[in-house]
C-alpha cells in the first residue's frame, strides 16, 4: 500500500467480522410491544410498518380491481351500477398509485435496506421519518373520510371542470388526503438525500454506492422537487371549490387546461417516482443471483438521474388532445422520446451482466426476469404512445389502460416482489417456501398478460378507458382479461400465505442465504438494533464477485474489543466523514 | 405478423391517415417484436448456458465496454427520431384543414352529442356528412370536457367548455362509423355515443334541406340578427368602412396587430375571447371601449356571431 498520505487519506484499522449466524440479539427482540413499535424511530421497524400498510392498500385496491373486472364480464350491468363503477375504479386507481406504489419501494423497503446498504446505523433523521408514516397515515384517513362524504368518482387525475362540479365534498377530503400524503414523500426524500451525502460507512465513496441507493438517491430529487407542485395544484382546486374563485373552471372565468399542465408537471415525474426505486432493487438482485459484477455501473446510475431530469420535461405528452399549443406538443412528443432512450439503455445493461454469469433462477431472480419482459413491453407500447399521430388514436382507450399496468405492476411490483422475497430473510430471518414461490411467480406471469395483454388489442380497436358499458364486439377481450385477472389474485394469495406461514414455521435464515456481497448482508438475520455491531469498512465495490467474501466483512478495529479474533488490516480510504 | 397488426386496428375508413396513423403503427410494433424477440432470446439463452454448476462458480470481472454502451444508445436514439419525424408529419396533417372542408358544429353535454349544420339543420348523436369531401367538427362543451374520438377515422379531440377545438377527417365510402365519448364525465359517460351517417353527396344535399330552416333560421342568420340587436354596429362595420372599431369585413383568418406590439391571426378562439373579455386583447391603434358580453350573450349565440363574421369575406 502507498505510503503517501494526502491531507483528506486515513489510515483505517480495520478486522474482519464474520456475520452471527445465531445472533441473540435483534432489532425484532429489542423493544417489543404495540407502543414500542408505534412510537419506535428505527428505519427497519418504520420500514416493516410501511410494509404492512402499504400491503394493506395493496389487498384492498386490488380487490377493487377483481370487483371492476367482474363487472366487465358483460357489455351491460353485470353486477353493480354505473355511478358505483365509476367510484370504484377512481379509488382503485388513487389507492394504487398514491397509497401503494409511490411509497412502497422508497418508503418499504428502501427504509430498511438503505442506512444498512451505508453501514449506517439509521437514517439521517430518525424522527422525521417516523413522522413521515404517520403523514401518510392521516393522508389515509382522510380518503376514507371522503369515502363516507358521497365519495368521488372523478378518476385518480381529477380532471376539471368535472372535479369542481359534482359531489365537491368527497372530491375536497380526498384532494386534501393526497395533499397531505405528498408531504411524507418529500419528508421520506429529503431524509434519504441526507442520509446519502452525510452517513456512508468509511470508504464508501460515490462510485462504491449500490445502484439501489444510486436509484434512491434519484427518485428522492424528484420527489423533493415535483410533490410541492402537487399540493400547490391541490390547494388551488380546493380554494376553487371552498372559495369559488375560478382558476381551472371555465363557468368561473378559469382554464381546465391550465388544471392538466399543473397535474401531469407532478403526475408525469410521479411516474418515475414510482419506477426509478424498481430499476435499483432489479441491480441488487440480478447481480446477487447470477454473481456478477453489474455491468455499466455508470451508465445504470446516471441514467437514473437522466430519467430524473428529462422526465420533469415531458408532462405534456399526457395532453397530446387536450388543446395545449402545437409548440408545446411537439416539443413534449420529442423529449419523451429522449427519455425512452436511458430506459432502454438499463435494461441492455442488466442483460449484459448476465453474460458469463453463475446464474441461480430463485424466486427473486424469477421476478427480474418477469420484469425484464414486462417492463419492455410497457417501454416500447410507450414509445408507442410518444408518435404523435398515433397517439392521437390511442389516447384514453385501453391501450393506454395496458401500457400503464405493463408499467406500474408489470414494472415496479415485478421489482417490488424481487426485492421483498430478496431481502424477507434479512427483514424476518426467515425462509419462505422457495416452491410456492416459484409456482405464484410463474401464476402472476400467465394471469398477468393474460389480463393486460389483450387490452392492447381492444385499445387499439378503439375500446375508451373508464368505461362502465361497451359495445359488444368488445366482450371477448374482456372476458379474457377477467378470467386472467382471477388468476392474479389467486397467485396474491399464495404469496399472502407462504409468506406469512415462513414467520411462525419457517426454516431459520442464515446471515447471507445468497452469498451476496451486499453490506447489508454482513449483518445478522434478522439485524442487530444499530445493525451493525460495528462500524463497517468498505474497500470493495457492491458487486465485486470476484473477489472472496473475506474482503467484505470488514469494520473498524479500534471502536470494538474483544469481539470475534480475525485478522486486523490497515487500510487507507480517502473518506473524511465518520459514521 | 402484418395480419396480426391489422387485426388489432379498426378498419381504416379515412385514407389521410392509412400511412400516417396505422402505417407508423405497424412499424412500431414490427420494431419492437423484433426488439423484443431479441432480448427475451438473449435472456432465456443466458439463463440456460450459465445456470449456477456449483457454489464456488466463479464469474468473469466484466465491467462496461464503451463501445456497446454508445451502440445501444445511438440506434435506438435514430429509430426514434425516424418514429417521432413520421408521427409529427401525421400529426401535421391531422391538424391542417383544406379550406373547402364542410363545416359542422358540434356540442357536447352530459351525456349527447347536440349537431349543428350551417343551415339550420339539427340532430342529436347522429352527424351526417357528405362522402368524398373534407369535413371539419368544430367542438364545444356545454359542461365538462369530453372528447370525440371516432376509432374508423382515426381522429380525436377533448371538448373543452369555453373553448373551440376541432378535428377533421374525409370519408370516402357510405355507411356508418361510431363516435366514442373518451375524456370522463360521469354516470353515463360509456353511453355517450354518436353515429357518423356518410351520404353520397347528393342524398347528403337532400338531407340537408329537408332537415334545414328550423324556427329562428340558419346560424348565421342568426348571428347576423344578433349584431344588429347587440349594437354592435354602432362602433364595427359589416361592409369594410373604418369606425370606432376595426370592420368585420375580412377580419376572420386575417393578421392582426395588438397594442402591446405582437400579433396573431384571427381563429374562432380569438373572436369568442375578444367578445366576451374585450380588454384582453386590444386591437392596435384602437381603444379599449368595447363593453364586455359576459353574461350576456349565449355561448350558441356567440359561435353563431362568429359563423357570421366568417361569412364577411
Ligand atoms: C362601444 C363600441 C363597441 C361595441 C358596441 C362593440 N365593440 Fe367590438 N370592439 C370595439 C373596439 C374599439 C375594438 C378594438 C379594441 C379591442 O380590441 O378591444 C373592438 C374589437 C372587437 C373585436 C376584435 C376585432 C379585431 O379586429 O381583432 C371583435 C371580434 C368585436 N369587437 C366584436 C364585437 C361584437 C360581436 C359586438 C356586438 C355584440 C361588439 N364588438 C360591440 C368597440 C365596440
Ligand atoms: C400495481 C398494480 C396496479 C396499479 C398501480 C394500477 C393502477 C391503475 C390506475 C392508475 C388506473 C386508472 C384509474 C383511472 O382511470 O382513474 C387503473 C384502472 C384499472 N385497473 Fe388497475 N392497477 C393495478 C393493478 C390492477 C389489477 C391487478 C387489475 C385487474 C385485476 C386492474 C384492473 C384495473 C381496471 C379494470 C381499471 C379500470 C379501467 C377503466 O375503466 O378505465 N388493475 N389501475
Ligand atoms: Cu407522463
Ligand atoms: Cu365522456
Amino acid at each position: 500500500m502507498a505510503a503517501a498520505q494526502s491531507k483528506n487519506m486515513t489510515t483505517l484499522q480495520v478486522k474482519r467480522f464474520k456475520p452471527s449466524e445465531n445472533p441473540t440479539n435483534t432489532y425484532l427482540t429489542d423493544e417489543k410491544g404495540v407502543w414500542a413499535w408505534m412510537t419506535t424511530v428505527d428505519h427497519k421497524k418504520i420500514g416493516l410498518m410501511y410494509l404492512v400498510a402499504v400491503a394493506f392498500f395493496f389487498a384492498l385496491a386490488g380487490f377493487l380491481a377483481i370487483a371492476l373486472r367482474t363487472e366487465l364480464w358483460t357489455p351491460a350491468k353485470t353486477f353493480i351500477e354505473a355511478d358505483t363503477y365509476n367510484q370504484l375504479f377512481t379509488l382503485h386507481g388513487a389507492m394504487m398509485v398514491f397509497f401503494v406504489l409511490v411509497p412502497s419501494i422508497p418508503a418499504a423497503l428502501g427504509n430498511f435496506v438503505l442506512p444498512m446498504q451505508l453501514g449506517a446505523k439509521d437514517v439521517a433523521f430518525p424522527r422525521l421519518n417516523l413522522a413521515s408514516f404517520y403523514i401518510y397515515v392521516i393522508g389515509a384517513v382522510f380518503t376514507f373520510i371522503s369515502l363516507a362524504n358521497n365519495g368521488f368518482d372523478t378518476g385518480w387525475t381529477f380532471y376539471t371542470p368535472y372535479s369542481s362540479d359534482t359531489n365537491s365534498l368527497g372530491v375536497i377530503w380526498v384532494t386534501l388526503g393526497v395533499f397531505i400524503l405528498g408531504f411524507s414523500s418529500i419528508l421520506t426524500g429529503t431524509n434519504f438525500i441526507t442520509t446519502i451525502h452525510k452517513l456512508r460507512a468509511p470508504g464508501i465513496t460515490w462510485d462504491k454506492l449500490p445502484l439501489n441507493i444510486w436509484a434512491l438517491y434519484a427518485t428522492s430529487v424528484i420527489q423533493v422537487l415535483a410533490t410541492p407542485v402537487l399540493a400547490i395544484t391541490i390547494l388551488l382546486l380546493s380554494m376553487e371549490n371552498i372559495l369559488d374563485i375560478g382558476i381551472f373552471d371555465p363557468a368561473k372565468g378559469g382554464d381546465p387546461v391550465l388544471y392538466q399542465h399543473f397535474f401531469w408537471f407532478y403526475s408525469h415525474p410521479a411516474v418515475y417516482i414510482m419506477i426509478v426505486p424498481g430499476f435499483g432493487i432489479i441491480s441488487e438482485v440480478i447481480t446477487t443471483f447470477s454473481k456478477k459484477h453489474i455491468f455499466g455501473y455508470w451508465a445504470i446510475a446516471l441514467s437514473s438521474l437522466a430519467i430524473a431530469f428529462i422526465g420533469f420535461l415531458v408532462w405534456g405528452h399526457h395532453m397530446f388532445t387536450s388543446g395545449q399549443s402545437a409548440v408545446a406538443t411537439t416539443v413534449f412528443s420529442f423529449l419523451t422520446f429522449l427519455v425512452g432512450i436511458p430506459t432502454g439503455i438499463k435494461i441492455l445493461n442488466w442483460v449484459a451482466t448476465l453474460y458469463k454469469g453463475s446464474i441461480e433462477m430463485k424466486t427473486p431472480m424469477l421476478y427480474v426476469f418477469i420484469f425484464l419482459f414486462l417492463f419492455t413491453i410497457g417501454g416500447f407500447t410507450g414509445i408507442m404512445l410518444g408518435a404523435l399521430s398515433v397517439d392521437i388514436h390511442l389516447h384514453d382507450t385501453y391501450y393506454v389502460v395496458a401500457h400503464f399496468h405493463y408499467v406500474m405492476m408489470g414494472g415496479t411490483l415485478m421489482a417490488l416482489l424481487a426485492g421483498l422475497h430478496y431481502w424477507w430473510p434479512k427483514m424476518t430471518g426467515k425462509m419462505y417456501n422457495e416452491t410456492l414461490g416459484k409456482i405464484s411467480a410463474v401464476l402472476i406471469f400467465i394471469g398477468f398478460n393474460m389480463t393486460f395483454l389483450p387490452q392492447f388489442v381492444m385499445g387499439a380497436q378503439g375500446m375508451p378507458r373508464r368505461y362502465y358499458n361497451y359495445i359488444d364486439q368488445f366482450q371477448p377481450f374482456h372476458q379474457t382479461s377477467t378470467i386472467g385477472s382471477y388468476i392474479l389474485g389467486a397467485a396474491f394469495l399464495i404469496i399472502l400465505y407462504y409468506l406469512v406461514r415462513s414467520l411462525f414455521g419457517g426454516e431459520k435464515a442464515s446471515a447471507n442465504p445468497w452469498n451476496s456481497r451486499g453490506l447489508e448482508w454482513q449483518a445478522t438475520s434478522p439485524p442487530d438494533f444499530h445493525n451493525f455491531d460495528h462500524t463497517p469498512v468498505v474497500i470493495n465495490g457492491p458487486y465485486d464477485y470476484h473477489k472472496p467474501m473475506e474482503e467484505f466483512q470488514l469494520g473498524l478495529a479500534v471502536e470494538h474489543n474483544g469481539h470475534g479474533h480475525g485478522e486486523h488490516h490497515e487500510v487507507k480510504t480517502d473518506q473524511t466523514e465518520k459514521a | 405478423m402484418g395480419r396480426l397488426f391489422d387485426f388489432m386496428l379498426p378498419e381504416n375508413k379515412s385514407p389521410l391517415t392509412a400511412d400516417s396513423t396505422d402505417g407508423l403503427f405497424h412499424f412500431i410494433n414490427e420494431v419492437s417484436l423484433i426488439l423484443l424477440i431479441g432480448i427475451t432470446f438473449a435472456l432465456i439463452y443466458f439463463a440456460f448456458k450459465y445456470k449456477r454448476k456449483s457454489e464456488d462458480d466463479k464469474t468473469p470481472l466484466i465491467t462496461h465496454n464503451n463501445t456497446l454502451e454508445i451502440t445501444w444508445s445511438v440506434i435506438p436514439l435514430l429509430i426514434t427520431l425516424v418514429i417521432f419525424g413520421w408521427g409529427y408529419s401525421g400529426w401535421l396533417n391531422l391538424k391542417a384543414v383544406p379550406d373547402d372542408a364542410y363545416e359542422i358544429q358540434v356540442t357536447g353535454f352530459k351525456w349527447n352529442w347536440a349537431v349543428n349544420y350551417e343551415n339550420g339543420a339539427q340532430t342529436l348523436n347522429e352527424i351526417h356528412v357528405p362522402k368524398g369531401r373534407p369535413v371539419k367538427i368544430v367542438l364545444q362543451s356545454r359542461d365538462v370536457l369530453h372528447s370525440f374520438f371516432v376509432p374508423d377515422y382515426r381522429v380525436k379531440h377533448d371538448a373543452v367548455p369555453g373553448r373551440y377545438t376541432y378535428v377533421w377527417f374525409q370519408a370516402e365510402e357510405v355507411g356508418e362509423s361510431v363516435v366514442f365519448c373518451t375524456e370522463y364525465c360521469g354516470t353515463s359517460h360509456s353511453d355517450m355515443l354518436a353515429k357518423i351517417i356518410v351520404h353520397e353527396p347528393e342524398d347528403f344535399e337532400t338531407w340537408l334541406e329537408l332537415n334545414g330552416g328550423g324556427p329562428s333560421g340558419t346560424p348565421v342568420e342568426q348571428g347576423e340578427a344578433l349584431v344588429v340587436q347587440q349594437g354592435c354596429q354602432t362602433c364595427h362595420s359589416v361592409d369594410g368602412s373604418a369606425g370606432l372599431a376595426p370592420t368585420f369585413k375580412g377580419l376572420f383568418g386575417k393578421e392582426e396587430q395588438l397594442n402591446d406590439g405582437s400579433s396573431l391571426t384571427v381563429d374562432e378562439n380569438y373572436l369568442r375571447e375578444s367578445i366576451l373579455n374585450p380588454g384582453a386583447k386590444v386591437v392596435n391603434g384602437y381603444e379599449n371601449i368595447m363593453p364586455p358580453y359576459e353574461g350576456i350573450l349565449s355561448d350558441d349565440e356567440i359561435t353563431n356571431i362568429i359563423e357570421y363574421i366568417k361569412t364577411l369575406e
